[in-house]
């Protein structure tokens, strides 16, 4: 049986960016191990030889024309009428680098 | 007024004059004020909107298939200038900028747009108990749920606030709204009907499909909303299958199995018997694999929603990742998990092959016959409430949803009764990819048997 430590979670929900209280991860631990148990049972089942199915419409590599479909492009400012933190026109997003600290 | 509770005899009233669009508005409208605060149906009522299309009909001489039906959209539905949140609070005040194509097809077809419906959040749920703006409750009975996902999508029909709605379904939530509300729904052949503009889940298993009171009305507005668009690739125009006159039936013995209420197992062996006299052959037929369904869905769909969800970092729209409520954070570590390095083989991978098997038994089983029959949900609408501090209960409940799914294959839920308790009873006909056209006949056959008649709450 896979039972997730409190270590995993913090992991898992650094990875995917989501910031967790201690109170969510005393009650996300239980209720994630029980279901990540409950999916183990796969194992059980015999997949050798086997080709993975990653979707079921039988089409492949579906191209289009790389051209600007004006009746299909959203203005400028529609397009950024989502968030009000924008600087001339530019959306605003946290720093990624941080400065020099030895200069 | 009394409301028409199908497309035709919408458009007859309208044609003879016995009512104008402008007031099927009115009593729409009407209802949804009168009923809404209980039963948290709507989330957002767009009565300005429909007003506005209600008076260019009466104008309009023209014939379009859906002139003067008026029509709620699951909130993950994005439409142009009416806010959209998916239920959730990261889009609390979303105004989207363009239409999901389905909702631009159905309103250049005629409707009436009257507003945008509750869900559980991103669309993960069996009971709308997942929505970060509260439950909608189920009109035949408060205590209970709707079912989810499409949560308001079923409510809004069965309390009779609009005619047709449009749901999402990744594993079930399309189906057991209308299982739950006594309605009809299709969910689609995977790649029949596009994706673009409606807020994405599980990418390789998200469909969109009508809910309705009638076949024919479900029918309709999948024609309506079907085909390609240029901005969903996977979506296949195929022509669809030719009308058959003999059909034979599978029942999967699978799906009979232990845990099955007893009234939802009678109900189904009327609809046998019933189909029988009406021609209809039925053979037993077996899917081994069923019983691995849903934790292989449990795999591949938390890993899809993790991808698709992280691109919700409040920066060029909505709130930030914090708005996350607790199903969406559980769904996202829970997929983050099955993909990170070392589980990626044990779980995903090993999901991925489950799935093979899956649909290599479905295509055997629709090489001996034209359809299976099978339940929606293993019991009638269950209390609000009684699944919320167990997701594992919660996930069981799709059980019998997750097989057309992961195959892509068409499933129509119809609706055949009421429990002792007065609940919703139902089944679902499950056909080989692009059937639609001979599901829709084998509906039409048995609710002709059975002279089905719609039926709302809340009178």
């Amino acid at each position: 049986m896979s039972k997730l430590t409190k270590d995993e979670v913090l992991h898992i929900a650094k990875l995917a960016q989501l910031g967790l209280s201690d109170s969510e991860i005393k009650k996300f631990l239980p209720q994630l191990t029980g279901v990540v148990d409950f999916i183990g049972q796969l194992k059980e089942v015999n997949t050798e030889g086997i080709e993975p199915t990653a979707q079921v419409t039988g089409l492949t590599n579906v191209f289009r024309q790389d051209r600007v479909d004006s009746a299909n492009t959203l203005s400028g400012e529609a397009a950024t009428g989502g968030t009000d933190k924008l600087y001339n026109g530019y959306f605003k997003v946290g720093a990624i680098l941080a400065e020099r600290s030895d200069k | 007024m009394d409301l028409p509770l199908t497309i035709k005899e919408t458009q007859r009233g309208l044609i003879d004059k016995k009512f104008s669009a402008v007031e099927l508005t009115d009593s729409y409208l009407e209802r949804i004020n009168k009923y809404n605060k209980e039963y948290n149906i709507f989330l957002t009522i767009a009565g300005e909107d429909a007003y506005k299309k209600a008076k260019e009909t009466d104008k309009s001489e023209k014939k379009l298939p859906l002139a003067g039906v008026v029509a709620g959209y699951k909130d993950i539905f994005l439409t142009k200038g009416i806010r959209t949140t998916a239920g959730s609070k990261v889009l609390e005040g979303y105004i989207p900028p363009y239409s999901a194509t389905a909702v631009a097809r159905i309103e250049e077809a005629g409707a009436i747009t009257i507003g945008k419906l509750n869900c559980d959040a991103w669309a993960h749920g069996s009971s709308g108990e997942n929505s970060d703006f509260g439950p909608a409750k189920n009109p035949w009975n408060k205590k209970c749920t709707p079912g989810g996902s499409s949560s308001g999508s079923g409510a809004a029909l069965s309390a009779n606030m609009c005619l047709v709605t449009t749901g999402t379904d990744t594993c079930g939530s399309i189906r057991l709204p209308a299982n739950y509300g006594y309605l009809v729904s299709l969910k689609p052949t995977y790649g029949a009907v596009s994706r673009y503009g409606v807020v994405a889940m599980a990418s390789s298993l998200d469909c969109v499909g009508p809910l309705g009171h009638s076949v024919e009305d479900v029918e309709t507005v999948f024609d309506v909303i079907k085909g390609g668009d240029g901005h969903d690739s996977t979506v296949v125009n195929r022509k669809p299958q030719a009308l058959k006159s003999k059909f034979k039936i599978g029942i999967p013995k699978e799906f009979f199995v232990d845990g099955i209420d007893p009234e939802i197992q009678k109900t189904i062996d009327e609809a046998i018997q019933i189909l029988k006299k009406e021609g209809v052959e039925f053979t037993e037929v077996s899917l081994p694999s069923t019983k691995y369904a849903i934790s292989c869905y449990y795999i591949i769909q938390p890993a899809e929603v993790s991808s698709n969800l992280g691109k919700f970092d409040g920066i060029r729209y909505g709130n930030s990742r914090e708005s996350f409520g607790d199903e969406a954070k559980r769904r996202i570590m829970l997929g983050t998990y099955v993909l990170s390095s070392g589980y990626y083989d044990a779980y995903y991978l090993t999901a991925m092959k489950v799935r093979t098997k899956i649909c290599l038994e479905t295509e055997k089983v629709f090489s001996e016959v034209d359809a299976m029959i099978a339940p929606v949900a293993p019991t009638p609408p269950f209390n609000l409430g009684e699944k919320t501090d167990n997701p594992l209960s919660m996930y069981l409940t799709d059980i019998y949803a997750a097989t057309a799914n992961l195959s892509g294959i068409p499933s129509l839920a119809l609706p055949s009764g009421f429990s002792k308790k007065g609940l919703p009873l139902g089944f679902q006909l499950m056909g080989p990819r692009f059937s639609e056209s001979n599901l829709f006949e084998l509906g039409k056959k048995y609710h002709n048997a059975i002279s089905y008649e719609p039926k709302v709450a809340l009178k």
